[in-house]
């Protein structure tokens, strides 16, 4: 048992690395000289291989978690975050096969790689199921809409290249500064990655007591407390003294040490850009620019609108088909107004947006690039703070 | 009705932008759908005359605009979207959580949120999904997509079918995709023909004139899917009406036999024993997982119950004449079905109170010291007396009770009926005396929450005994002479479940099996169109697709190997 666990997070371990791999070759690819087209090719070819055979390995993570665990492993941030991760990458590798274009490697595979880092961040044991999640309807409404928003999220990453691509880097305008604050936010996924390694390497703890209601509960904060909780007491020794505390109006299931790990993702993820900007003493977007030479604006466009096309009806069927029928079995009511419900809602009628905005002229283009970015936004915004956030019955973390 | 002759002898409707048979543009018409300002035409429709885009004088006609328009459709969507998000800022009024410092809206609101509660209450925001006007907003999407597929589908439907294959050259040239050959052989184009054929192009051939097509019906795709949308919002509509819809709520304690509210009182259900289940915390798998939440997980809530239905003769209400309909578990995600009705595990109690029995003792003089007991009484929770009397004179008159007792800034209070956690201010007479003294007794499960004993999780039954030390018990006034201990309790479990009957799923579920329907005829097919005019040596070719550019482009790829025939060109113009 202990055996199958470990060798799934091996599997998982690797297939990161295999894309990590994958993603330097598609880099190759790009490369401006136009002589070695045949090696850039063959580069394409590694790659997409690559992709491949780290793809099957973190499917048979999936199979061996599923078996240690007796249930798919769907069920905690952890898991679906990373099965999230693995639907990108497969929509990635249909969608290359489609349109044989291997910019979109450079950019997918990372995006899928900060997910599937970010979720291992959080708690990996296998958590037993509550009667509630005890349904097969779990997995089969989970990996629906998982697959549906990897296929949107798609339309994302192409999205983004076209911006880059697409925007006047010369002079600094509304355009650049928002195309900066999509890497900046990408970038803040790292600060957190990088802060909770770190003290988790170095086994930081800190334990406070802060009341609820009228009980006291204790927390265990695993970053230094930049922000402790409202009316909180600190009972460990030797660490750091919060600096001030999470303010009230902030509610929910352990408030306080979410702000701070907040906190600290802008912290460290504001250092790392700055750094990146020291070194490359422009813009990243502009840093990026001259590597798109070669693609092609009006592929991009139809790559973004296609995978929206694609997607939208297989996140239809899973986030909202499948959903209500689950609701249904379980609690007896189809739709119940949930937050994290509402905001599957609130995904769907945004694609539907995306999809009208289409059939009329001058929403092509840049305009849907924007579009796919908000999309992704939203989705993102649902996965993790709905859950960390607004917690409803759906709140699993 | 002002109709346009076409040259090429074809009568079409006003309004035409682009004749229904050749395609030729109208003249007059081109702003309609802005083709005036561009060399591509738009041929989102077509060119056919749509009633939105032609009649503009009454009332009528201004409403039908305003409504087919996508514009204004994408409006209402956006409007929605922005609606539903600002609901889930703070959490609707029936997702307040239990432990909240109260359950009444006027104060958890501005409690727990401050001046931005206060106000999301004050605006009704705690109830946004059933505020009139979210309500209409829904209906007003609905409208919307009623109106705009019928003001596009029926001239769509015609275009399509009328339409020749022989058409006007600048219809060709105006195409995004165009091409024009100067030498093309016979022998060519009649390869080009048999691949078009080869890749399940359906072929029509006019005077040489060649359309070739495919995927013509994912055109209505768009139409099904709204229609599919239209089920969904009328069986919401018919949901909201009491004669497809029943939702109820009953609590049924084990071994007990009660009518199902809801059912005319024609079934009852009988509670053979609630069951939880709770994951072992030693099991290897998830030993990590427990350790870290720190409390009980359960497994599994079960009720296992048997519904009774009346016979047909019997009078209504009477428990007679039962005939059992259904015996099973009902658990989490099995609900139970029987005629109709779906019975869910819901809720459940563990611990409510059967009885409790008190003991009149002497006011201890220290902590802990012997008593002298001056008798028992037991109160029976479902039936309590008001009035107590004891075989040695005493009496006990029950002088405020709170089934299910809690404390907050008003005092004390009941959160419900049910025996949840009793709780009782006696009044005590010795014997031949009518003075009394004063006591307030009860609060196990507060108790009980102190000591750190999960009540939802751990059943108290075995306690019993040993509780009651611990239960609150106070002196007014501090000069009591008696005072009433609880010396046993008992509990029985108690089953939470929902009641419903939904005629309406059947009509929700045709209309998401249209929707899907729909949707996919309209995304992953696409229209496609190859146009072939002949000229004097050679030939025009041109394309057009309604999504999916690239797949088109691939498909004249192949045709056009190996021939004289020129690639298309893309005159896309791609509008920042
Ligand atoms: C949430 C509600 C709606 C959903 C989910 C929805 C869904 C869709 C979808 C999936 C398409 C196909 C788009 C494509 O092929 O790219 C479509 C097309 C269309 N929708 Fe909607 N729709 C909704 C509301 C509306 C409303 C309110 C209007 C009214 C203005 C509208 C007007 C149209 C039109 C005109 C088309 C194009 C039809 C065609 O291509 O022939 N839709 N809709």
């Amino acid at each position: 048992m202990d055996n199958l666990l470990s060798f799934s997070s091996t599997m998982l371990y690797s297939a990161f690395i295999l894309y990590l791999i994958a993603t330097f070759f598609f880099g190759f690819t790009i490369r401006d000289n136009k002589k070695d087209r045949q090696e850039k090719s063959k580069a394409g070819t590694i790659g997409i291989s690559i992709t491949i055979v780290g793809f099957i390995a973190q499917l048979t993570y999936f199979i061996t978690r599923w078996m240690a665990s007796g249930h798919a492993p769907v069920s905690n941030l952890f898991e679906f975050m990373t099965f999230f991760g693995m639907t990108i990458v497969l929509a990635f590798i249909v969608i290359y096969f489609i349109y044989r274009l291997t910019v979109l490697g450079l950019f997918a595979l990372p995006v899928a790689m900060i997910i599937i880092a970010y979720a291992s961040m959080f708690p990996t044991e296998i958590a037993p199921l509550v009667p509630s999640l005890k349904s097969h309807w779990l997995y089969i409404h989970v990996t629906t809409v998982s697959l549906g928003q990897g296929i949107l999220a798609i339309s994302f990453v192409t999205g983004v290249i076209y911006l880059i691509k697409n925007i006047d880097q010369s002079k600094r305008s509304k355009r650049t500064t928002w195309l900066e604050i999509i890497m900046y936010s990408l970038i803040l996924f790292i600060g957190f990655i990088v802060a909770t390694t770190a003290f988790n390497l170095m086994n930081y703890s800190a334990t406070f007591e802060y009341p609820v209601g009228n009980k006291t509960v204790q927390t265990e904060y695993t970053l230094p407390a930049i922000a402790g909780p409202t009316d909180g007491v600190l009972l460990s020794d030797g660490v750091m003294e919060p600096l001030f505390e999470t303010p009230g109006w902030m509610h929910g299931a352990d408030a306080g040490s979410k702000f701070n790990t907040l906190l600290w993702s802008f912290l460290v993820g504001t250092i790392i850009y700055g750094i990146i900007r020291l070194i490359l003493r422009k813009r990243i977007g502009a840093a990026i620019q001259p590597l798109l030479k070669n693609a092609k604006l009006d592929l991009l466009d139809e790559i973004t609108y296609r995978a929206v096309a694609i997607g939208f009806p297989v996140f239809t069927l899973g986030g909202l088909i499948f959903a209500a029928i689950w609701a249904q079995e379980a609690w007896g009511r189809f739709w119940g107004w949930d937050p994290k419900e509402v905001w599957a809602l609130i995904t769907w009628f945004f694609y539907a947006a995306f999809l009208h905005l289409r059939l009329s002229r001058g929403w092509h283009g840049e305009k849907s690039s924007w579009l796919a970015v908000g999309g992704f936004a939203i989705i993102m915004f649902n996965l993790i703070a709905v859950n960390l956030i607004l917690a409803g019955l759906h709140s699993y973390a | 009705m002002k109709s346009i002759k076409c040259e090429c002898g074809h009568v079409n409707p006003e309004g035409t932008v682009l004749c229904e048979a050749c395609g030729k543009p109208i003249e007059g018409n081109q702003h309609i759908d802005g083709n005036d300002k561009k060399k591509l035409l738009n041929m989102r429709y077509d060119g056919t005359a749509r009633r939105s885009q032609t009649y503009n004088k009454s009332i009528i006609d201004k409403i039908w605009s305003f409504f087919s328009s996508v514009k204004v459709g994408v409006w209402l969507i956006v409007l929605a979207l922005i609606a539903s998000a600002i609901g889930t800022i703070f959490p609707q009024q029936q997702y307040i959580p239990i432990d909240a410092i109260s359950r009444d809206p006027a104060i958890y609101y501005p409690e727990t949120y401050g001046i931005l509660g206060q106000i999301y209450y004050q605006l009704g925001l705690h109830n946004l999904f059933s505020s009139w006007w979210y309500l209409i907003l829904i209906a007003l999407i609905g409208v919307s997509l009623v109106i705009c597929s019928l003001d596009r589908f029926v001239p769509l439907y015609k275009a399509l079918k009328i339409q020749k294959a022989k058409r006007h050259k600048t219809f060709l040239s105006r195409q995004r995709l165009y091409s024009e050959s100067d030498e093309v052989s016979e022998k060519e184009k009649e390869q080009v023909i048999q691949n078009l054929k080869k890749q399940r192009y359906k072929v029509r051939i006019e005077d040489g004139h060649v359309l070739a097509e495919k995927g013509r019906f994912s055109r209505w795709g768009p139409y099904v899917n709204h229609i599919g949308l239209i089920i969904i919002l009328l069986a919401a509509l018919l949901r909201s009406t009491p004669m497809f819809y029943t939702n109820e709520y009953v609590w049924v304690r084990e071994g007990e036999q009660i009518v199902i509210p809801g059912t005319d009182r024609e079934y009852f259900i009988e509670n053979k024993g609630f069951i939880l289940d709770v994951y072992d915390e030693n099991d290897e798998r998830f030993k990590d997982a427990i350790q870290k939440e720190g409390r009980i997980i359960p497994s599994n809530f079960q009720t296992n119950a048997v519904v009774y239905k009346q016979s047909d003769d019997a009078v209504a209400g009477s428990e007679t004449d039962l005939e059992k309909v259904a015996e099973t578990e009902i658990r989490m995600n099995h609900p139970l079905e029987f005629d109709g009705y779906k019975l869910y595990q819901s809720g459940y109690q563990l611990n409510e109170f059967s009885q409790m029995t008190f003991e009149i003792q002497e006011m201890p003089e220290e902590e802990g010291a012997e008593v002298e007991s001056f008798g028992e009484f037991t109160i029976d929770l479902i039936n309590p007396q008001s009035e107590y009397e004891l075989d040695n004179g005493f009496t006990v008159v029950i002088d405020e009770y709170f089934p299910d007792y809690f404390l907050d800034s008003n005092g004390p209070n009941t959160e419900t009926q049910h025996p949840r956690n009793p709780t009782f201010i006696f009044n005590v007479y010795p014997p031949d005396t009518d003075k009394y003294e004063t006591s307030f007794v009860g609060d196990i499960i507060g108790a009980a929450d102190s000591i750190g004993i999960d009540t939802n999780s751990v059943e108290l039954k075995p306690m019993g005994e040993v509780l009651g030390m611990f239960a609150t018990n106070l002196d007014a006034t501090g000069e009591n002479e008696y005072q009433v201990a609880i010396k046993n309790m008992d509990f029985h479990r108690v089953s939470g479940l929902s009641v419903r009957k939904d005629s309406t799923l059947p009509i929700f579920g045709f209309g998401a099996f249209i929707f899907m329907f729909g949707v996919i005829q309209g995304m992953y097919w696409q229209h496609r169109r190859i146009w072939i005019q002949p000229t004097d040596k050679g030939i025009r070719l041109a394309a057009h697709t309604n999504k999916n550019w690239f797949g088109v482009k691939k498909d004249i790829e192949k045709v056009i190997e190996n021939t004289n025939v020129k690639m298309v060109e893309d005159q896309q113009e791609l509008d920042e």
